[in-house]
């Protein structure tokens, strides 16, 4: 459990609460900037903003349910080269399982990073959550329905609406490696938040006055995250058995990826396909016409453009091992493809193969950085 | 089927597998003419990238050969290979495309023999298994 402390909501308005929390830990440096979502001053969407002065903290929204962009890109950028201060970056856990990984290949650095998890209620589509923000939903609310379901982990979407597809079957709603952990599940949000702290950071924020840490541990908290749990895995183990039995072959894939025009945005939106210069962009994969003309004569007739196999399952051959299931790529396709489905249909044969659980640990070695000297002959068919 | 001749393309490392190839040829062993070598520096050197490209444009079978496990020119090279060979074969595995068209061996400089019978059994299994469905897929 280790150390923490329930805040008191005031005014029945927990943003308020974690705004005056927030501004706690930059006045008080605890963090000296601090990643976190906060309100367009257009519409109702919310973006990670990079905050120094306290006063620009009005309108953060720490359990914002939409993800335009995976912060463990954004923290990337922010500690990969030293950021000469302390950054605090608001994440969800699918963000700081990205995180994770992307430490072992060297992407973020945790020196200056303080990472602030917050319980997940889930995200919508971009698209539908500026749809219900034209709707009339404030953003504000659109959260606060759903924290009506954090006591009792029943999250109920907005009518008409559902959340995003990797949301459903995310086996993590709560972000357990964070630094500070933002927990909503099994209080009322309305009256109590608890703030759970690791390391020193618990007698760091007492000392400076902003919670009187003490031991915390709460049955029904854990009680509701493992029930939500066990729900997103008996849905997940469906979607993979109905993915499985749509693609038994290679054609039934080649269908199901049919519409790919090859935008590449799944990738973009990856938070693990870090690689600067990709196969895929290089002239590796450029070709002279009298090839195409070629590979047509081979076949009869050849999809263009062509390589779109290829890809895909190149990318699942980088990459698959660390998939932490975050759906971005799902989100970010224009055909609306089931990519993270089969990333992460495929992704849990092989981790489990490797003995591998992405996002788990910093001190684990990503499966394609490392080898064991006596391993993987089956596997591998090495003779 | 009588007469499928299957088309192999072989990655092979240029310190253990290509020297034990070259042997093949020096000292006269016979084998199936089925096989298009490619000279690669390390089995490790060899990305899943190639091997794709080769099975989905319509190659039967693909061979990686490397340098037996310890014995790696560049220490832990085929190491690296033996992972990633895993780790494709189990996601061809999972989308229903026969991981047996893909052949990791570990052969020495100084195993010509071993080599040319490497390439004679691999050719028969692979006239087993019938020319790639690849070769016909337009969409892949």
């Amino acid at each position: 459990m280790g150390k923490g402390a329930v805040l008191e909501v005031k005014n029945n308005d927990p943003f308020e609460t974690l705004r005056v929390f927030f501004q706690d830990l930059l006045e008080k440096n605890v963090v000296d900037a601090l990643l976190i979502p906060k309100k367009l001053p257009a519409g109702d969407g919310y973006c990670q903003t990079l905050i120094r002065d306290s006063e620009v903290l009005s309108g953060v929204n720490p359990m914002a349910p939409t993800l335009p962009v995976q912060s463990a890109r954004l923290i990337s950028h922010l500690t990969v080269t030293d950021p000469g201060c302390k950054v605090g970056a608001v994440v969800k856990s699918c963000e700081l399982r990205a995180v994770i990984e992307l430490v072992k290949f060297l992407q973020v650095k945790l020196d200056p990073l303080i990472l602030i998890g917050v319980d997940c209620l889930g995200t919508y589509e971009p698209s539908d959550y500026a749809k219900m923000s034209r709707e009339g939903g404030e953003g504000i609310s659109i959260t606060g329905e759903l924290l009506k379901g954090a006591q009792d982990g029943k999250i109920k979407p907005q009518d008409g609406y559902d959340l995003r597809r990797a949301c459903q079957i995310c086996e993590y709603p709560s972000p357990e490696n964070a630094d500070i952990i933002i927990g909503l599940f099994g209080y009322d949000p309305q009256k109590e938040i608890l703030i759970q702290l690791r390391g020193p950071l618990a007698d760091e924020l007492a000392q400076k006055g902003i919670l009187a840490t003490t031991e915390q541990g709460s049955s029904s908290r854990n009680q509701v995250i493992e029930r939500l749990t066990e729900e997103r895995i008996k849905k997940r183990d469906e979607v993979f058995e109905a993915f499985r039995s749509e693609t038994k072959n290679l054609q039934d894939l080649m269908n199901a990826l049919s519409t790919c025009i090859r935008c590449h945005n799944c990738m973009v939106a990856c938070p693990i396909c870090y690689c600067k210069e990709c196969v895929f962009r290089t002239p590796t994969l450029e070709h002279k016409a009298d090839q195409f003309i070629r590979w047509a004569d081979r076949k009869g007739g050849v999809r263009m453009p062509i390589d779109t196999l290829l890809f895909h399952l190149i990318r699942l051959s980088h990459m698959v091992t660390s998939c932490i299931g975050c759906g971005l790529c799902d989100s970010a396709c224009p055909n609306d493809l089931p990519v993270a489905t089969l990333f992460r249909a495929v992704g849990q044969k092989v981790q489990a193969m490797l003995d591998y659980t992405p996002g788990k640990s910093v001190d684990e070695e990503p499966p394609v950085a490392t080898f064991r000297e006596d391993e993987l002959q089956g596997e591998s068919g090495a003779l | 089927m009588e007469d499928f001749e299957p088309r192999i393309i072989a990655f092979l490392c240029h310190w253990c597998t290509y020297t034990g190839a070259d042997l093949a040829g020096t000292t006269r062993q016979q084998y199936p003419p089925n096989i298009r070598i490619i000279h690669m520096m390390c089995s490790g050197a060899v990305d899943s990238i190639y091997i794709l490209k080769a099975l989905i444009d319509g190659a039967d079978g693909v061979l990686i050969g490397g340098c037996h496990p310890g014995d790696c020119h560049y220490q832990t090279g085929n190491y690296k290979a033996r992972r990633r060979i895993a780790i494709l074969k189990e996601i061809l595995n999972q989308v229903g495309f026969s991981e047996d068209r893909i052949w990791l061996r570990w052969i020495s400089a100084s195993e010509g023999k071993l080599f040319a019978d490497t390439v004679t059994h691999m050719v028969e299994e692979l006239k087993k298994l019938g020319p790639n469905p690849m070769k016909k897929l337009w969409l892949a």
